[in-house]
């Protein structure tokens, strides 16, 4: 039970990757219906409607990459995996802004991209607006992500 | 570099002109002529109503355009192609043009056949499964010898059909015999049978056929489908009728392929109708008398000189320009230098400048370049980028205009990317100490380092993005007091530029004063307590400006404060802005953690010749998502940054976009010699 440690700190990233990922997938699923609707009347709307569709697919990148500077920082991707309880606990609780704010945020981005997409559909010439409102949501993703990496950075350096 | 200043013009000619006037200008293609919105009763200044000509050029263009695609789709372009789809309209002389014109009732004759040619393709092609359901439910009858239509002779009557399920002979008489009379006779033969059905022939006499019949309706029997000939023979028929659809359809092909060459004129066709539709357009705009028209509208001052001799010159025409008054609602198009121009999009999509705005492009691309390399921070992906772009604009040379602003957007935002990649020291990621460590056991070879390592150094990265965005956000409120200055609202320079000058600038540097600040940010440096008191003193100056004049629309003192003391609380959303831009450092991390997953999981099995064979395919794969992924992220959050932090401090738009009166046609533009 002596690296315990490592088990949660493990447990961080994995549920980083994972919950950023789930939110990633409900997000682009949802944005993904509303866009194949546009492109039954609207072929040529494609390319349009999948940026849009898109957007709410950056949360599970956040994830994998909160997941795997955690992962390379407590030395399963090489190096020697030995690490306090204490760390691993911190590395726990820095991955989860990630985690909870990807999932949450991904979802309503989503929710955000599928109104986008119906404007797009009405308006095509509003497409630089549409982007902007799904943008908007994505701020706190990106906030959760700043919070994270800062935290793990700063836990490295702690002498724990 | 700034809106195309405009001027209005106002044309008189003659009736007997008004055509070709009409043609000049629409080739020009460089007025915008204005609707008439004033009815004027007492005047005798009449608009043509010419909105059926127009509906019917609008119908001769679609029809073209059908005939087009239905070529393409039996007899697909040889010359089309990627770069082929982003080509615009080329070049046609104007004698060729009015040679062409002439043919057209012959074009348009082929575009008609070509037209009827897949109406008669699409009849055959429905009439080919008709047929094969027909075949389908003859399929049970092909060893039965009668007609389907028989009812028997003059003594005998006789039933064809099928009862539902699988039966067996037995099955069937006890069902029709319990419900007879003794001496009924009946004689049952069972065609074929499959899971579903059973294919039955009844024979009885003629006398008792009504008996017989209400029994065969106990055991759900059905009639089979009619057919007037034995049904192997009527198999053999509808088959025969199928492969005649085929060869019709084969033949109307190739007559359809025969139109190939014909392309250019269908081409030319659509054009010239499209062409006129607009032209219908424009002459239902121009007011009329017996003798003479009038139009009015709006042409950019660069044009007016040579548009006002040539008119002046080839017909009786007047030509009169002047400067539209202030608050004329005047058209905007936007002229940018070359490193500038793709930012007319990045405006356009946001809104055009309203009355009284600068055009915000110059500065707009200074950031956009700025922010969108430093997302994606990359050498390999902007040299991707730069030359995927660069083909496109070396080998269309006629390319749609908006499409050439696109990619030379991406053209700058690649080299940006370049810039920044070299300075963080990444090139497809860490792909070149991956492939040295894992293939050539040599760890020390590295891609060179011009400045820092984010990976390593987040926090300095943080740091660096909150500055360029304190800079971009002060930059956009600088525009906002210029503009005010232009305005001549000296007033408003003061309290809404000035005072939040003071407030947010002073206390960004009194944060800078304090040593926790500056030791989080890790500057290297606190500024003296000095600084700290001047500089406290200016904000809370600042602040006390916005307070007392924040609700100056108030006359109500009371009410004043409040308001004032509410739009003091707006430093929170300067707040918001400045910690937006962390987004630069969240994406250029992502993009670069990405690639190095990739790198990563390529050289997993190490140094042999089938890892370097997964190197290879990973490299590849997840190097072309990374970048798709990461150009998409970086172009809608540098256009976040923009719209919403930039544009949001000084910029409203709302401005109406010059949409002169032109040809706007899709394959040729007729050359107009001067």
């Amino acid at each position: 039970m002596e690296n315990l440690g490592l088990f949660f700190a493990l447990a961080g990233a994995a549920l980083s990757a994972g919950l950023a990922g789930c939110g990633s997938a409900i997000g682009v699923g949802i944005a993904g219906q509303a866009a194949s609707g546009v492109v039954t009347q609207e072929p040529n709307m494609f390319s349009k409607v999948l940026v849009l569709q898109l957007l709410p697919g950056t949360q599970g990148i956040y994830g994998l990459l909160i997941a795997f500077i955690t992962l390379t920082q407590i030395g399963i991707m090489g190096g020697s995996p030995d690490i306090s309880l204490l760390k691993g606990l911190l590395y726990f609780a820095a991955c989860f802004p990630m985690a909870i704010g990807g999932l949450l945020s991904a979802i309503a981005q989503g929710k955000c991209s599928v109104a986008a997409i119906g404007l797009v559909a009405k308006r095509p010439d509003q497409f630089g607006k549409a982007m902007i409102f799904p943008a908007m949501v994505e701020t706190y993703a990106i906030l959760s992500l700043l919070i994270s990496i800062l935290a793990i950075f700063g836990i490295q350096g702690l002498a724990l | 570099m700034s809106k195309v200043p405009m001027k209005r013009i106002f044309i008189c000619g003659m009736q007997e002109d008004k055509n070709s006037i009409i043609d000049l200008l629409q080739r020009k293609g460089v007025v915008e002529i204005s609707e008439n919105t004033e009815e004027d009763e007492d005047c005798d200044l009449k608009t043509d109503d010419t909105m059926a000509d127009r509906i019917e050029s609008d119908r001769k263009a679609s029809v073209c355009e059908r005939a087009l695609e239905i070529l393409e789709n039996n007899a697909p372009d040889p010359e089309a192609g990627l770069f082929k789809s982003l080509e615009g309209a080329g070049s046609i002389d104007l004698k060729e043009y009015e040679d062409r014109a002439l043919k057209n009732d012959d074009y348009y004759k082929t575009a008609e056949k070509l037209i009827a040619l897949d109406k008669k393709i699409a009849e055959a092609k429905a009439d080919i499964p008709k047929c094969e359901t027909k075949i389908e439910t003859l399929r049970p009858w092909l060893s039965f010898d009668l007609p389907l239509d028989f009812e028997g002779t003059k003594e005998s009557a006789a039933f064809i059909g099928s009862v539902p399920d699988k039966k067996e002979l037995s099955e069937i008489y006890e069902g029709l015999v319990s419900g007879l009379d003794d001496n009924v006779g009946v004689d049952v033969s069972i065609i074929s049978s499959s899971d579903d059905m059973t294919c039955i022939f009844v024979v009885c006499l003629r006398k008792d056929k009504a008996q017989i019949e209400e029994a065969l309706k106990n055991i759900n029997f059905s009639k089979a489908q009619l057919s007037k000939t034995v049904p192997a023979q009527e198999v053999k028929n509808l088959e025969a009728q199928i492969a005649e659809d085929n060869k019709f359809i084969a033949a109307c092909v190739e007559e359809i392929k025969a139109f190939s060459s014909e392309r250019d004129d269908l081409k030319f066709l659509e054009d010239y109708y499209s062409a006129r539709a607009d032209k219908y357009d424009a002459l239902g705009k121009l007011r009329q008398t017996r003798r003479t028209f009038f139009l009015e509208g709006y042409i950019p001052t660069r044009y007016a000189g040579a548009i006002t001799e040539l008119l002046q010159k080839r017909f009786d025409a007047i030509v009169k320009v002047e400067e539209p008054s202030e608050d004329e609602d005047v058209p905007v198009e936007l002229k940018n230098g070359v490193l500038t121009d793709p930012m007319e999009t990045i405006v356009e999509s946001y809104s055009l400048p309203g009355n009284g705005e600068i055009d915000p492009s110059v500065i707009t691309a200074v950031f956009y370049y700025i922010f969108f390399g430093l997302m994606l921070a990359d050498v390999g992906y902007g040299l991707l980028m730069v030359a995927g772009t660069g083909i496109v604009l070396m080998k269309c040379k006629n390319i749609k205009p908006g499409m050439k602003k696109m990619m030379k957007l991406f053209f700058y935002c690649g080299i940006a990317t370049i810039f920044w990649g070299a300075m963080f020291g990444s090139f497809f990621g860490d792909s070149v100490t991956v492939i040295a460590t894992t293939f050539f056991n040599r760890p020390d070879i590295k891609f060179p380092v011009l400045w820092f390592e984010p990976i390593n150094e987040p926090m300095k990265e943080l740091v660096f993005a909150f500055a360029l965005g304190i800079i971009h956000i002060f930059t956009g409120l600088t525009i906002k007091l210029y503009q005010c200055i232009k305005a001549k609202a000296y007033k408003d320079a003061v309290y809404d530029v000035i005072f939040w000058y003071m407030f947010v600038g002073g206390g960004i540097i009194y944060l800078l004063t304090m040593p926790m600040i500056t030791g989080m940010l890790s500057l290297g440096f606190t500024l003296s307590p000095t600084v700290g008191t001047i500089s406290g003193a200016v904000a809370i100056a600042g602040c006390i400006g916005v307070v007392l004049t924040g609700g100056r629309e108030s006359k109500n003192w009371f009410k004043r404060i409040l308001k004032g003391a509410y739009s003091a609380y707006g430093v929170s959303s300067y707040l918001s802005d400045v910690l937006s831009y962390s987004r630069l450092l969240a994406l250029g991390l992502a993009s670069s953690v990405i690639s190095t997953v990739f790198n990563k999981m390529g050289s997993m099995l190490g140094a042999t010749w089938y890892g370097a064979l997964l190197f290879l395919a990973v490299f590849l794969v997840g190097h072309a998502m990374n970048l798709a992924i990461n150009v998409l992220g970086s172009y809608v959050h540098t256009n976040r940054l923009q719209y919403v932090e930039f544009y949001g401090k000084f910029y409203d738009g709302g401005g109406r976009a010059f949409t002169p009166f032109k040809e706007n046609t899709k394959y040729y533009k007729v050359k107009e010699d001067d």
